[in-house]
């Protein structure tokens, strides 16, 4: 134990920095020479390129696909039977596939130079029909994105269930249609790189604004066509990722090879046109679901049909088929429902990439699953948050394995649903709604419940066909000559505050000061090889190798200090950075100085492995470790103007043990904000040419100060039984019922007008849509 | 997001203002607080030859009270307006209105005149100053001219001005004691640019009633039969279909979210205006 360790609210470590201006990201390390990289793409969303100009006396400045010799083309493979494999071209050649695909990159001393050329570029591109909507792309003899392909779906799954005996039996049945539309993750940095030739060390070294060093170096490697040594990643302070920095862009490769071929540095800074338009988007999902129940609403049977809108390309390494994968395998929540079938569709249109937003499909699987629960409860006539616990997995049926084969591991689900309906006041709150408001607005009410699969292990991503899985996580902990320690892990913290919390893990195992321990990350070159920061996997495998890691230097630690106390190991103990002893203590520094720099005073069988250590970890069983939540909310629905503001939300979470409880709030409270955003505001709307119709913050809405609720969170702890210390992952699980619960309390609101509404965002316009088709099915 | 290369002039003087545009080689474009023009340039959607900036000209912060009414420099900026640093002869319309500009940074730059002479018709001043009757006086070549802002506003993003014409500011008819306004405006969140803004005011000691309806998809929307129907009957009964039926008599034609959007703004910018 330490009074800093594990379940302290420690200031995060990292803040200092970043609430003074002195973080240090992308666009803040500006070697000499440096030269700016800025991209002319593509104004058509599908078309085959007749010519690429180059504006004149321009040429030596401005590169299309054909100057990138050396250079394959970005291919992500899967090993999943029937995937179809496209080439991710690193600059369009032959045909673009979506507006914002790089055409040619256009260098300059200063990025408005470069800009100046990028504009005088000028395309020859001949217009092909778009392919816009996902559900008419899968439909026979549509317009093919890839020419080679026999259609345009990348991957078709299906898990098969006896739903004919569930519609027999059940006493209702409802169909609905969802659809989570496209939107952008909008981190405060957008991407950003800086490449560099080191001559010394022969070797590129690439700055990224990434959360997976170590798999860009893998994929830098193989498409530049160098070994391995030759590519260092260093990804320095990243301002938010969400699962965005996770691919290797195809402007990586552009600003490395540039750098190889001038040998000096060039780097390409995202600007926020290029993120909303030329990004890989998320979410966009749509589920076809039917549900069968008994009469009390214990669902007896659920069939879905899931399409996952992928874009043009897979992108490396994970390729667009994860979210569909993952929508498949947990569709089904936290709830022991019996039957189950499903079919998923992952399909390519004329769109940027898709990729996987933190939550990981789960929040377009929440929306149609609970959105689904609320659907049952008013055919019923119960209220939905009883309809919800009454088809949870029980406490007492941990550890449990549910028909699509997530293994729940601990936890108490109906219980997090009971103690959001006492927060809210249910029973007050039903009586307020009846009265109605004095302003003429509807009080509607909603719950989101989930069980979030965190940490999965290498069996989990194997069955997932990707080309990269994680195995054991590694972290390596040293203590210093003076006393102190050094981590290094291979994961990146880009808001997590890792600094801190692996700093708390080694203080809890050492009882050294967090703010003696520094945690090095994010460099490819100082850290132990690690899949890298996504699916709340970090704190569970990066905190379990760096616990193991400091148990193994501080059994080391202590064998030298009694040594020093001249007593045996076993009658020693660490605490408080000091070996204890029966008859006195050595401070770590101590320690720090007979092994560097006095080693004469060590016993000669003394452990030569030192006071360093690089340990491999992983759970057991490595399937992962669920986290679950029930968050609910209050909203007020102005039915003359379609707005919605949320009164109330609270959270009741378990995350297992938290290291630090401040973090875990700060992650709940930024993962609700982001899926206010999905349910209310954020949207990537396409024209049926393939027009992007959000491509500034004036189109593209994102909640602020005055849209996100006050959370009122409180938090059970359940450890889980499979990791290090009982932590669960959480990073993600805060965007997840989000979307669900605020669709569920405006269907609670319009219930009065008989509308509804299944598709997000949930804006204005959709809003009075719904009431006014309620309207006219009345007539 | 850099701007394409362009001249940049500093005037001292409305004279000189004038003179530089007049001179320009290819399209001058006036910078003020350039909270619309800059991003216009940095996203290339405008790229003049030649700014000439006129945050410098003293004039243009000036004001005063004059022929029954208050006169505001073009230069002023809307938190100066909001915060009531200018005298109050709107009962406080004026710094109602300046409070709901997008954001408080872009209030601390924007400036009134900046606002009107773009002419987006999501901009707040545009309608707000046409339903309280202001006047705009613009200077050019020829020396200076007034006209009703009815007439300098001529549809998105066009107005009554001359390539080398500045807007040097507005005369604000001052309302009586007893004269009832109602504002509201509809937009997705605090800050954004308006949906629909719904704008109404009855003066009868003047004999004056005036009803607009602002972010429309041209020139801000004179509404003179709701005007005449507010000032001799009040609001009652001003409901959302009334008010469609009013925008629809007016010959503007929306798609049913924005009619509805509309005839909900102006109905309760109506009733704000009579439960005052």
């Amino acid at each position: 134990m330490s009074a800093k360790g594990i379940g302290q609210s420690v200031p995060r470590k990292e803040d200092g920095r970043f609430m003074a201006g002195r973080g240090k990201y992308v666009g803040d390390i500006k070697p000499s020479g440096l030269m700016e990289v800025a991209f002319a793409r593509s104004s058509i969303a599908h078309g085959r390129i007749r010519a690429i100009v180059k504006p004149d006396g321009a040429e030596n400045r401005v590169f299309t696909a054909a100057d990138l010799d050396g250079v394959k083309p970005i291919r992500a493979p899967s090993k999943l039977p029937g995937y179809k494999a496209s080439d991710f071209p690193t600059l369009a050649a032959g045909k673009v596939r979506f507006v914002g695909e790089p055409l040619a990159a256009c260098i300059g001393e200063t990025r408005a130079e470069a800009e100046d050329l990028a504009q005088a570029v000028m395309a020859d591109i001949e217009p092909l029909d778009p392919v816009i909507d996902m559900l008419s792309a899968r439909a026979p003899g549509a317009t093919l994105v890839h020419d080679e392909w026999s259609d345009n779906v990348v991957l078709e799954t299906a898990f098969d269930g006896d739903m004919d005996t569930a519609a027999a039996n059940a006493a209702v049945s409802v169909t609905k249609e969802y659809r989570m539309n496209r939107q952008a993750m909008v981190p405060m940095e957008a991407r950003a790189v800086m490449a560099e030739w080191d001559s010394r060390q022969d070797q590129l070294i690439v700055h990224a604004s990434t959360q997976i060093p170590h798999l860009i170096r893998n994929g830098l490697a193989e498409f530049m066509n160098l070994e391995q040594r030759q590519v260092r990643i260093i990804a320095p302070d990243v301002g938010g990722g969400f699962g965005l920095k996770c691919y290797v862009e195809s402007e990586y490769v552009v600003a490395s090879w540039l750098a190889m071929r001038f040998g000096r540095p060039f780097r390409w800074i995202e600007d926020r046109r290029e993120h909303l338009v030329a990004d890989a988007n998320c979410r966009e999902h749509h589920y076809v679901v039917t549900a069968h129940a008994d009469g009390r609403g214990k669902i007896i049977g659920f069939d879905a049909e899931v399409t996952v809108d992928a874009g043009a390309y897979s992108i490396y390494p994970f390729t667009n088929c994860l979210e569909a994968a993952m929508a498949g395998g947990n569709l089904l929540g936290p709830y022991d429902i019996p039957a189950y079938r499903v079919k998923t569709y992952t399909v390519v249109t004329n769109k940027p990439p898709l990729m996987p937003y933190r939550g990981v499909a789960r929040a377009g699987v929440c929306f149609a699953t609970d959105m689904t629960i609320d659907a049952i409860a008013r055919a019923v006539g119960r209220e939905p948050h009883e309809v919800r616990i009454e088809n949870m997995v029980k406490p007492e049926q941990m550890p449990y394995t549910n028909v699509a084969r997530k293994s729940f591991d601990s936890g108490d689900y109906p219980e997090a649903v009971r103690r959001a309906a006492k927060m809210l006041d249910i029973d007050a709150l039903r009586a307020r709604q009846r009265a109605g408001e004095p302003d003429g607005r509807l009080i509607g009410i909603g719950f989101g419940s989930y069980a979030e699969q965190t940490a999965h292990g290498t069996s989990v991503f194997a069955s997932w066909g990707v080309q990269l899985v994680p195995g054991f996580e590694q972290a390596g902990a040293k203590l210093t000559p003076d006393g102190g320690i050094e981590l290094r892990v291979g994961v990146q913290s880009h808001g997590q505050g890792m600094e801190t919390t692996l700093a708390q893990i080694a203080s809890e195992v050492l009882g050294i000061d967090p703010a003696r321990v520094m945690v090095m990350h994010g460099d490819t070159g100082l850290t132990p090889y690690s899949t890298g920061t996504y699916a709340s996997r970090s704190i569970v495998m990066a905190g379990g190798a760096v616990s193991r890691a400091c148990g193994v230097i501080g059994e080391r630690i202590a064998r030298i200090g009694a040594h020093l106390l001249q007593c045996d190991t076993a009658d020693v103990e660490i605490r408080d950075g000091h070996v204890m002893g029966p008859g006195g203590e050595v401070p770590f520094s101590e320690i720090g100085r007979v092994w560097y720099l006095n080693p004469d005073e060590l016993p000669t069988d003394v452990d030569m492995g030192g006071v360093e250590a690089v340990i491999g970890y992983r759970p057991d069983p490595d399937h992962g470790t669920f986290s679950y939540a029930t968050h609910a909310a209050v909203i007020a629905l102005d039915p003359d103007l379609g707005t919605v503001e949320v009164l109330d939300y609270v959270i009741v979470e378990d995350c297992g043990t938290m290291v630090n409880p401040m973090v875990v709030a700060g992650q709940c409270y930024g993962g609700a904000a982001q899926g206010v955003g999905t349910a209310l505001y954020e949207e990537s709307p396409y024209d049926d040419q393939g027009q992007p119709m959000a491509s500034t913050f004036a189109d593209y809405f994102l909640p602020g100060p005055t849209e996100i609720p006050s959370f009122r969170l409180e938090h059970m702890i359940t450890p889980s039984p499979h990791t290090e210390h009982g932590i669960k992952g959480m990073g993600e699980g805060g965007t997840i019922p989000t979307p669900a619960l605020i669709g569920n309390a405006i269907n609670d609101a319009l219930k009065p007008l008989g509308a509804e509404v299944n598709e997000t965002p949930i804006s204005p316009r959709r809003i009075l849509a719904a009431i006014a088709a309620a309207q006219e099915a009345a007539q | 997001m850099k701007p394409a290369k362009f001249e940049y002039e500093n005037a001292a003087t409305v004279e000189e203002a004038v003179e530089l545009l007049g001179q320009a080689d290819g399209f001058a474009k006036v910078l003020a607080g350039g909270q619309s023009l800059g991003p216009m340039m940095n996203l290339r959607l405008a790229q003049p030859d030649l700014l000439v900036d006129v945050r410098r000209i003293k004039e243009f912060g000036h004001v005063e009270q004059r022929n029954g009414g208050l006169f505001v420099g073009a230069g002023v900026i809307h938190s100066a307006i909001e915060d009531g640093k200018l005298p109050d002869v709107t009962n406080g319309f004026l710094p109602f209105v300046a409070g709901q500009i997008a954001y408080r940074a872009v209030r601390n730059r924007g400036t009134i005149g900046g606002s009107v002479a773009h002419a987006d018709p999501a901009g707040d001043w545009p309608t707000a100053l046409l339903v309280l009757g202001a006047k705009v006086e613009i200077a050019g070549s020829a020396g200076r001219r007034s006209i009703a802002l009815e007439d300098f506003q001529l549809g998105a993003f066009t107005v009554a001005l001359e390539p080398e014409e500045v807007v040097c500011g507005f005369d604000i008819p001052a309302l009586s004691a007893g004269a009832k306004w109602g504002h509201y405006k509809v937009c997705r969140k605090p800050g954004e640019f308006a949906d629909s803004i719904g704008t109404v005011i009855v003066d009868p000691d003047r004999g004056f009633a005036r009803a607009v309806l602002g972010a429309t998809d041209g020139a801000p929307l004179m509404l003179p039969a709701v005007a005449e129907r507010l000032a001799a009957s009040g609001a009652d009964g001003f409901g959302i279909d009334e008010a469609k039926q009013a925008i629809a008599d007016a010959g503007a034609t929306f798609d049913s979210y924005l009619t509805q959007i509309h005839a909900v703004a102006l109905s309760r910018a109506a009733k704000g205006a009579f439960a005052q």
